[in-house]
């Protein structure tokens, strides 16, 4: 689950991490109003999408009159912003941000992730701030510093001190580093992210410390217990497709190719869409429908998969251990008659109760090509939809 | 022999008197699983289905004689049952529970420091030693007792590799899934180490899947310590980055994690791997004659 900037830049200021002062707008002249109440200028307008690169594209905007604020809001929403991140078809803008401007004198990197490989979380800072923090990880290691945080201790005083000592921030700064680094420790855990990254923390002139953007990852399996944080999601910036998949339980990501796949169990859903393409055709999705899945689960993730109007195929291959057989049967000869199929479907069935599965398939009537092993099963479904294409 | 588990291996399941964990204590027991019993806070001294249940694992490892224990609780609770279960001094603890905050297995990783016991998971179908023992929710039928050790990420495509070898009258020794979380007990290196070691391990399939680097450890110690021939398979050549394929592990981020760059680390450590997934079998055959 992602979030907005205004969104972030609300929790953290919550955790006592300084962030400019300003606040969401969602027509002109509410942001030239809310312009006039937050200072003197100048302001900067924000777009707010969940995607990078937004300056480049134009959504980040610099304002000295609070009427120039209004029209810069009123331009920016309703555009279509496009990043890299963001895709060829771009975001609508529906929700822009006004804040304070502030005199940069320097600008710092600062994140906190979960790194698997010391089962801890860490703290990295970098003095290349505003950078693509993996370009500076590739070309000039030496410039980050990392601390690795000991769960029952949590970040200490002496590990912020250090950070702020190798970003070279002396005096009075290095304190102030010491209560920033704290706080975004504190915000990680308290809203159980996986990541957690400030990209830039400015030094202003006044020698304050700002976090000038922030982006959040938040542990998916976390977000039970966070009902405030779940409320914030914005379901238009998802992949409705995505959306409605999570509604159902299933795990689902929409792919550019043309073989819709419905697979038990993440790894063996990757491995089908590699096998279809190790056979020259192009996988429509990722979908697991997971262990326990019902017969209704299954028809859900075979709507899905057909409402993807480029799907010109489907290859169903199940595996099953919990799963039985005969209820992904069931399920496929249920979806196949609502959604009237109209799609060459191979099917492959192996595990609990496959020969019970095999016979439903074949008593069915349905035009279902039966297929033995993951190798027959891809080489037929690619087979299939090649020929429709000719 | 085997590793982790034989036929001597007293079970206890904790969620017992949940229906995933009766289902599963059942299905364990049927395929000669010495199952003794369970734990469900507050139901202690009762029986479900001739299992004694237990209101705390101490109890339980007390009455029994358990060493090893399967962890069925929700979600919101399972880090606190592992935690419950190291401390009643369990050897083994397989996690079966998928879901888990990953700073709950933070802690649960700081807690474990030191302590004797093995983690298994979470997030995985367990732990299997063909004919004599079954932890977990692993199809058993489709294993056959013999010499080839597997283990996995996902618990699916271990079934699918489990099968290739049945199929081609290949058995298995022990058969272990280490779970698709970034943050869990037991990887790719911890295993790979027990099957050298085992005597009736002659050769082993690896499988494993984008995001992380346990494959690549694994394959640093296939070629500094192994002796024995080792085939893989790695998914997600076509998963795109950024994107969590199911597993909360399975995620490319910031480039890394590939299969690509995985595939390419294990072929220099001179592993077998295999393009497709529905050659597992064969690519071990290709270095490996039973």
């Amino acid at each position: 689950m992602n979030i907005h900037e205004y969104q972030a830049k609300a929790i953290l200021r919550e955790f006592g991490v300084p962030v400019p002062d300003g606040h969401v707008c969602y027509n002109g002249a509410s942001a030239r109003e809310w312009a006039k109440r937050l200072g003197e200028g100048p302001w900067v307008v924000k777009a707010q999408i969940h995607a990078g690169g937004r300056g480049k594209g134009g959504g980040v905007k610099l304002a000295r009159t609070s009427d120039e604020v209004r029209m810069i809001a009123r331009d920016m929403l309703g555009m279509t912003l496009r990043t890299h991140q963001t895709g060829p078809d771009g975001k609508l803008v529906t929700r822009v941000l006004v804040e304070n401007g502030c005199s940069i004198a320097n600008e710092l990197y600062v994140s906190l992730v979960v790194d698997r490989g010391t089962s801890k979380v860490a703290v990295m800072a970098s003095t290349e701030g505003g950078m693509d923090i993996e370009e500076v990880a590739a070309k000039t290691p030496h410039k980050i510093f990392t601390e690795t945080i000991d769960p029952l201790v949590g970040l200490t005083a002496f590990q912020c001190r250090k950070i702020a000592f190798s970003l070279g921030l002396g005096g009075k700064l290095a304190g102030k580093a010491v209560t920033v680094l704290q706080g975004l420790y504190k915000t990680f855990i308290a809203c159980d992210c996986s990541m957690l990254e400030i990209n830039p923390l400015v030094i202003t002139a006044e020698e304050e410390l700002l976090a000038l953007d922030a982006k959040f990852g938040f542990d998916d399996n976390a977000v039970f217990r966070h009902p405030k944080l779940s409320d914030m999601r914005d379901y238009d910036e998802e992949d409705p497709n995505e959306v409605e998949a999570s509604q159902h339980d299933l795990s689902y990501i929409s792919l550019s190719g043309n073989i819709g796949c419905l697979v038990n169990g993440a790894g063996l859903a990757m491995a089908t869409m590699d096998i279809v393409k190790h056979y020259g055709g192009d996988p429509a999705n990722f979908l697991d429908v997971g262990g326990g899945a019902t017969a209704e689960r299954v028809t859900e993730a075979f709507k899905l998969i057909l409402s993807d109007s480029n799907v010109k195929g489907i290859l169903v291959n199940i595996f099953g251990g919990i799963m039985k057989c005969d209820v992904i049967a069931t399920g496929v000869i249920e979806a196949a008659k609502q959604v009237s199929l109209q799609v060459p479907l191979v099917v492959r069935l192996e595990g609990t109760n496959v020969a019970r599965g095999k016979e439903m398939l074949a008593e069915s009537g349905l035009n279902i090509v039966a297929a033995d092993g993951m190798a027959d099963a891809a080489q037929k479904i690619v087979q299939a939809v090649k020929g429709a294409n000719q | 022999m085997s590793i982790m588990i034989n036929k001597n291996t007293k079970v206890i399941t904790q969620g017992i008197t949940g229906a995933t964990g009766l289902f599963h204590a059942q299905g364990a027991r049927e395929y000669g699983t010495q199952m003794v019993g369970g734990v469900t806070p507050g139901k202690g001294g009762t029986t479900i289905d001739g299992f004694p249940v237990f209101d705390t694992v101490q109890d339980a490892v007390h009455q029994t004689g358990a060493t090893a224990s399967v962890i069925y609780v929700p979600p919101p609770f399972a880090a606190d049952s592992i935690m419950e279960a190291v401390d009643a001094g369990i050897e083994l603890v397989c996690c079966i529970t998928e879901g888990i905050p990953v700073l709950d297995m933070v802690k649960v990783k700081q807690y474990m420091k030191g302590k004797k016991t093995r983690l298994v998971g979470p997030n995985c179908p367990g732990v299997i030693t063909p004919g004599e023992c079954k932890i977990g929710i692993m199809p058993g039928y489709i294993h056959k007792p013999g010499k080839v050790g597997v283990v996995s990420r996902s618990g699916t495509l271990t079934y699918e590799a489990v099968w290739q070898l049945t199929c081609l009258g290949l058995g298995q020794s022990s058969c272990v899934g280490i779970g698709g979380d970034p943050v869990n007990g037991t990887n790719h290196l911890d295993v790979l180490r027990l099957f050298e070691a085992d005597p009736d391990t002659e050769a082993v399939i690896m499988i494993g899947e984008i995001g992380g680097t346990s494959e690549e450890e694994g394959a640093w110690f296939v070629k500094e310590h192994m002796t024995k021939p080792v085939a893989a398979y790695i998914a997600g050549v076509t998963a795109p980055p950024g994107k969590r394929m199911g597993h909360a592990g399975a995620i490319i981020s910031g480039g890394k994690g590939t299969a690509t760059e995985k595939v390419a680390v294990l072929r220099e450590c001179g592993i077998s791997v295999a393009d497709s997934p529905a050659e597992m079998a064969q690519a071990l055959l290709k270095i490996y004659k039973p």
